[in-house]
C-alpha cells in the first residue's frame, strides 16, 4: 500500500501518485473502474493499482483475459453505457492489438454518432526506456496517438501533476491516453495533496524560467533537460524549460509566448525524430513566431531506428550531454 | 485410433508422477531417451544459473522455464531436421535442441542485439515478446511451405494467456482454412503472470478450442516428456502426411506448471500459494523421466553423475563466453533497419559518433 500519512499532503513517487489518483476518483465516483492484465490481486506489474483490488473488489478492479483489443473494446462499450473505465495497457509497446479500437472507435464514437454516444475513458500505459527492460518494453510512441483527432494525450513528469492530470483525465468527457514515464516511476518523491484536485489538460508548465533559449520537453526527458539547463547556467546560458504535460492538444500559447521571449528553441523527446512531436512544435513556432526566430529549432530525440535492446539504450536515449550539445548548437547558430 | 483423436478433455499420459508406465511408450532409441533427459537437465541448470545471474545484476529481466522442460524437450525431439520452430520467449530449452546455443540466449537477455541473430543453420524464428503474435507467422510460413510443395512441419509455442489474443484465433483459423502444416503447441502453465487459466477462457480445456477451427485438439500431460513426444510426433506426421479427409494442423495443450516466477521481475507469492506450487512440483518432469530410465536400466548413478558434470560445464562455458562479449558499439543501433541505410539514419549515426568522439563515452552512459 502506498503510504498514506494523516497530513494534508503525502510524499509520493510518481507511480504512487497514479495509484492515489485512481484511489481518490474511485472513492468519489462509483462508476470508475480499473481493468487490465494483472491489475487486480497482483496490483499491476509496476504496482500502480496496488491495494485497489482489496479496497474496491473484483468488479471494479478487474483482471481481464490477456487481450488488449478486448480490454479497450469492452471499455468503449462500458464507457458508452455509463461507466468510467480506466483500462491499463501493461506496456505501451503492447497497445497495438488495441490500436484499431482506439483510433477507429474510442477516438471517433462521438463524431460518428453526432454526439449521441461518447466514451469517456482513460487508457493508461507506462512508456519509455532506460530501465534495462526486455525487447518491446521501452518504446515511446505518443506521436501515433497525438496524430489521431479525438484523443487527448497526457504525459506527466511529477507526482503532483500525475495525480492532478489523472483526475482531470478521468473526469474528461472524452477519451484520454495517459502515458506514464516508467523510468521515473520511483526516481524521486514529491508532495501530493491527499484530497482530490485537478491539473488541467492542455496546459504546459514552465519548470525553469530563462531568457536565452526555450527547451520544450515532457515525461522522463524533463530530468536530463533540467540537468543540462543547470549545467549551461554555469556557462551563462539561461535556459527556459517548458514541460508540455499534454502533447495533444499542445499548449500553443505557452510555446509561442516562451519562444517570442527567447527566439531560440530545442525540443527533447525520446521518441524517434521523424514524425515526432518535435516536428509539430517546430511548425507551431514557424506559424506563430517566424519573425522572432534566430536559429533553427534543434530536435534532440531518439533515433529513427527501433529501440535497441538494453545494452545500447543509454546511447539511444537523449542524455543530459546530448541535450546540452543540442542547446549549444542552437545558441551558437 | 490415433492419439490425436482423443477427447480433448482426456489427458494423454505415458508416465505417471513416479515414472511408472501408464500408456503406450513411444518408439525412441536409448540415445534419444538419454538425450532428452540430458537436455532437460541442461535446461533446468541453465535456468537456475540464469536466474542467479539476474539476481547478481549480471543479466536483465529473464523468464524462467523450470517445470516446463518436459513440454519443451519432449516436443522438439519429435521434430525432424528440416522442421521449423516458432517460439515465444520461454523456450530456451527447446531452442537449444534446435540449434540456438545457450550463449545466444544469454546474450539476448543481457540486452545484446547479437542475441537475436539466429544461427543460419537453425530453423528457428526469433523470440516473440508481444503475446501470440508468432502464431499467424507460423501459420503463414507453414502455408508457404505447403504452397512450395515441401513436406515440413512448423511448430509454434505460446502460453495459456496467449489463447485470449485475437492473433491466436486468426492464426488457427487461417491454418484450418488453408490447411497449413502447423502444430500449435500451447504451454498451459496455469498462469499468465498473475492471472489464472480460468480467467482466460470459460471453456473447459484449451484443446477443445481446436474444434471451432475444424482441426484436431489434444490435451497432454505437459510434464510427461514421453507423452508430449508421442502426441507431437503424431501431429508432425499428420502435418506432413494427413490421412484422407484429415486437415494438417493440430492444437496441443500441454498441461504443466511454471515452478518459478513469471520473470525475474515478478513475485509469485502475491498471487499463488506454496501448496499449489508443491503439488505441481510432485509432477516434476525430470525425476519422472529419470525414474523411468533407471527402471529400464538405461541410466544409473554413474551415468547421471556424468551428465550432471557435463551439464554444469556446458552452462559455465556459455556464461563465460557470453560475459566475455563487450558492450556493442552504437553502430549496432543503426544497422539492419533497412537493406540499405537511409541517408537520414546515416546522418543521425554520424552526428552521434561525432558527439561521442567529442565528449567521450562516459557522457552518454548512466550508472
Ligand atoms: C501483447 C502483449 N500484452 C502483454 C504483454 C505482457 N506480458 C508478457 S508475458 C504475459 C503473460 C503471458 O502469459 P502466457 O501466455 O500464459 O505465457 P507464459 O508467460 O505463462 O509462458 C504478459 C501479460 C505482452 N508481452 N504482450
Ligand atoms: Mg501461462
Amino acid at each position: 500500500m502506498a503510504t498514506q500519512q494523516e497530513t494534508e499532503t503525502q510524499n509520493l513517487t510518481l507511480v504512487q501518485a497514479v495509484r492515489d489518483g485512481l484511489y481518490t476518483e474511485m472513492q468519489r465516483d462509483d462508476d470508475v473502474l480499473v481493468m487490465g492484465e494483472d491489475v487486480g490481486k497482483n496490483g499491476g506489474v509496476f504496482r500502480a493499482t496496488e491495494g485497489l483490488y482489496d479496497e474496491f473488489g473484483g468488479d471494479r478492479v478487474v483482471d481481464t483475459p490477456l487481450a488488449e483489443s478486448g480490454i479497450v473494446g469492452t471499455a468503449i462499450g462500458m464507457a458508452a453505457y455509463g461507466l468510467k473505465p480506466v483500462p491499463e495497457i501493461q506496456f505501451q509497446g503492447f497497445i497495438y492489438p488495441a490500436f484499431d479500437q482506439i483510433v477507429s472507435h474510442a477516438a471517433r464514437l462521438r463524431t460518428r454518432s453526432r454526439g449521441r454516444y461518447t466514451c469517456p475513458m482513460v487508457i493508461r500505459a507506462p512508456y519509455g526506456g532506460g530501465i534495462r527492460a526486455p525487447e518491446h518494453h521501452s518504446e515511446s510512441k505518443e506521436a501515433f496517438f497525438a496524430h489521431e483527432a479525438g484523443l487527448k494525450v497526457v504525459i506527466p513528469s511529477t507526482p503532483y501533476d500525475t495525480k492532478g492530470l489523472l483526475i482531470s483525465a478521468i473526469r474528461d468527457p472524452d477519451p484520454v491516453m495517459f502515458f506514464e514515464p516508467k523510468l521515473i516511476y520511483r526516481a524521486f518523491r514529491g508532495e501530493v495533496p491527499e484530497d482530490d484536485y485537478t491539473v488541467p489538460i492542455g496546459e504546459a508548465a514552465v519548470r525553469r524560467e530563462g531568457t536565452d533559449i526555450s527547451v520544450f520537453t515532457y515525461g522522463a526527458m524533463t530530468r536530463p533537460t533540467m540537468d543540462a539547463a543547470e549545467h549551461l547556467a554555469e556557462d551563462g546560458v539561461d535556459v527556459e524549460v517548458v514541460d508540455l504535460r499534454t502533447v495533444s492538444p499542445l499548449d500553443r500559447d505557452t510555446i509561442v509566448e516562451s519562444f517570442k521571449k527567447t527566439g531560440r528553441a530545442a525540443v527533447v523527446h525520446e521518441a524517434p525524430k521523424s514524425g515526432g512531436l518535435a516536428g509539430e512544435i517546430t511548425a507551431i513556432i514557424q506559424e506563430e513566431a517566424l519573425l522572432y526566430q534566430e536559429a533553427p529549432v534543434e530536435r534532440i530525440t531518439g533515433f529513427d531506428t527501433p529501440f535497441p535492446l538494453y545494452a545500447l539504450e543509454d546511447y539511444y536515449l537523449p542524455s543530459a550531454a546530448r541535450v546540452e550539445a543540442g542547446i549549444r548548437d542552437a545558441m551558437e547558430f | 485410433m490415433s492419439t490425436l483423436q482423443h477427447d480433448p478433455d482426456d489427458r494423454v499420459q505415458v508416465l505417471d508422477e513416479d515414472g511408472e508406465v501408464v500408456g503406450d511408450v513411444p518408439d525412441l532409441s536409448e540415445d534419444d531417451l538419454v538425450g532428452m533427459y540430458r537436455h532437460m537437465r541442461l535446461a533446468r541448470h541453465f535456468d537456475q544459473r540464469a536466474v542467479s545471474l539476474q539476481r547478481q545484476g549480471r543479466m536483465g529481466t529473464y523468464p524462467p522455464l523450470s517445470g516446463q522442460e518436459g513440454a519443451q524437450i519432449g516436443s522438439v525431439y519429435a521434430l525432424e531436421e528440416d522442421d521449423w520452430m516458432f517460439p515465444s520467449y520461454r523456450e530456451h530449452g527447446g531452442a537449444l535442441v534446435r540449434g540456438v546455443g545457450l550463449k545466444q540466449t544469454l546474450l539476448y537477455w543481457m540486452g545484446h542485439e547479437e542475441g537475436n541473430k539466429i544461427p543460419a543453420e537453425a530453423n528457428v524464428f526469433p523470440v516473440a515478446v508481444p503475446i501470440a503474435t508468432q502464431i499467424p507467422h507460423a501459420t503463414g510460413a507453414a502455408w508457404a511451405s505447403r504452397l512450395q510443395g515441401e513436406a515440413k512441419a512448423f511448430i509454434c509455442y505460446f502460453g495459456d494467456g496467449a489463447t485470449s489474443e485475437g492473433d491466436f484465433h486468426e492464426g488457427l483459423n487461417f491454418a484450418g482454412v488453408f490447411d497449413a502444416p502447423a502444430v500449435f503447441f500451447c504451454n498451459n502453465n496455469q498462469w499468465a503472470i498473475s492471472v489464472p487459466r480460468e480467467r482466460q477462457t470459460a471453456s473447459e480445456t484449451i484443446a477443445q478450442k481446436a474444434g471451432a477451427y475444424g482441426i484436431e485438439g489434444v490435451q497432454v500431460d505437459g510434464m510427461d516428456p514421453l507423452a508430449v513426444y508421442k502426441v507431437t510426433k503424431q501431429a508432425v506426421e499428420k502435418a506432413k502426411n494427413p490421412g484422407e479427409d484429415e486437415l494438417r494442423p493440430t492444437l496441443i495443450e500441454a498441461v504443466q506448471y511454471r515452478f518459478g516466477a513469471h520473470t525475474t521481475a515478478d513475485d509469485p507469492t502475491v498471487y499463488r500459494d506454496d501448496d499449489e506450487v508443491e503439488r505441481w512440483k510432485a509432477k516434476d518432469p525430470i525425476p519422472r523421466l529419470e525414474a523411468y530410465l533407471r527402471g529400464e536400466g538405461i541410466l544409473d548413478d554413474e551415468r547421471v553423475d556424468e551428465i550432471t558434470e557435463e551439464v554444469e560445464g556446458a552452462v559455465a562455458d556459455a556464461i563465460k563466453e557470453a560475459e566475455a562479449v563487450t558492450r556493442p558499439e552504437p553502430e549496432e543501433i543503426f544497422a539492419h533497419v533497412f537493406a540499405d541505410m537511409p541517408e537520414h539514419v546515416r546522418e543521425q549515426r554520424d552526428a552521434f559518433e561525432a558527439l561521442r568522439e567529442k565528449y567521450g563515452d562516459e557522457a552518454f552512459l548512466r550508472e
